[in-house]
């Protein structure tokens, strides 16, 4: 591939993106009255969407590799269980980073 | 006083991002180094981070430039990897209403992580939100353009031990999820976005599992438009 070829391919990616982005607010734009339905997914979605971004981040993960997803099992169980009893979000981001990594490290390898 | 309004916002912001400088730090290091052994130029992720800012599909998009020149196929895939930005939009098209150009910027940096913050962060009274959710998504862009840069100047010379650093981001958004969780009054979009997305995971596999999540997502909300507007 050329660097032609190569910007037009990052251009590309870039465009694309920006269209997953921008076309809700050039469908609906502020001017205009948002269709109570629309309104009613701005409501809905973003719960939804928080529970979509959590599976999203485990993608590369297979629950028919060597350990079963087991170490993201436990340590999302750990998360769970430590916000609800500290409620600090840079604690329970912290420690169950740090827990992962010494799993996948020295337990699962 | 301007001035103080947008230092007050940067800082309110600044503390809500420091999950994300470590995530995108490394995650971004990570993809710089994988550019630079795939033979890549360090401006080439640096420009990349910095234009496209969508991690996933920067790490996709080494392998297309690698590949044939395939421009329409490229358009799509990266369609369907990114189209969950079209539900951070519908998502956020009354709190990004904000005037002027900070409005357009919210839109272009809305990654999963600035998304995920700004709709669900509590901001405090007295600072402006324009400004916060300005600070929270140019903030994380820095972050991974910097990141992605360091590992494209410093390539393989970085030790790179640090297997496992990447579940930051899950821990980020597993954490998300539970402060949304404690705050709402009903579960049921929680459970549904959960649910679903778990099985078509397990059936699809990968990448693949985004679209049909949505579609069944979407679904799933229309119908029960009825029961869950009645518990607002």
């Amino acid at each position: 591939m050329s660097k032609i070829q190569q910007l037009i391919i990052i251009l590309i990616v870039a465009f694309a993106t920006m269209i997953t982005r921008f076309l809700p607010f050039i469908v609906f734009p502020a001017n205009k009255e948002t269709p109570s339905y629309i309104k009613y997914l701005g409501k809905v979605l973003p719960a939804a969407v928080l529970g979509l971004l959590v599976v999203y981040s485990l993608k590369d993960v297979s629950i028919f590799n060597e350990f079963h997803a087991l170490p993201e099992a436990i340590i999302i169980a750990v998360i769970v269980i430590l916000h609800f009893w500290k409620r600090q979000m840079i604690l329970s981001i912290s420690a169950g980073t740090i827990l992962y990594m010494f799993l996948i490290q020295f337990i699962f390898k | 006083m301007v001035y103080k309004k947008i230092k007050a916002a940067f800082f309110a912001a600044f503390p809500n991002t420091i999950p994300i400088l470590a995530g995108f730090l490394f995650l971004g290091i990570a993809y710089g180094i994988y550019m630079n052994q795939s033979g890549f130029k360090f401006y080439y992720p640096m420009f990349m981070s910095f234009i496209i800012f969508a991690g996933s599909v920067e790490f996709a998009t080494v392998s297309w430039l690698l590949g044939s020149f395939d421009p329409v196929n490229i358009f799509f895939l990266t369609l369907m990897i990114n189209a969950r930005h079209l539900f951070y939009g519908l998502s956020m098209l009354e709190k990004y209403n904000i005037p002027g150009w900070k409005k357009l910027y919210l839109i272009y940096g809305m990654c999963d992580e600035s998304f995920s913050i700004n709709a669900t962060v509590d901001v405090p009274k007295e600072i402006d939100k324009g400004w916060f959710m300005f600070f929270v998504t140019m903030l994380n862009q820095i972050y991974w353009v910097a990141g992605a840069t360091i590992g494209g100047i410093f390539g393989s010379f970085i030790p790179f031990d640090t297997k496992g650093i990447e579940f930051v981001m899950t821990a980020l958004f597993v954490v998300i999820f539970l402060e949304n969780w404690l705050k709402e009054k009903d579960h049921s979009a929680s459970v549904i976005g959960l649910f679903i997305s778990f099985i078509c995971l397990i059936i699809f596999k990968g990448t693949n599992f985004i679209i049909p999540s949505m579609i069944i997502i979407l679904s799933v909300l229309t119908l029960l438009r009825g029961r869950l507007e009645k518990h607002e």
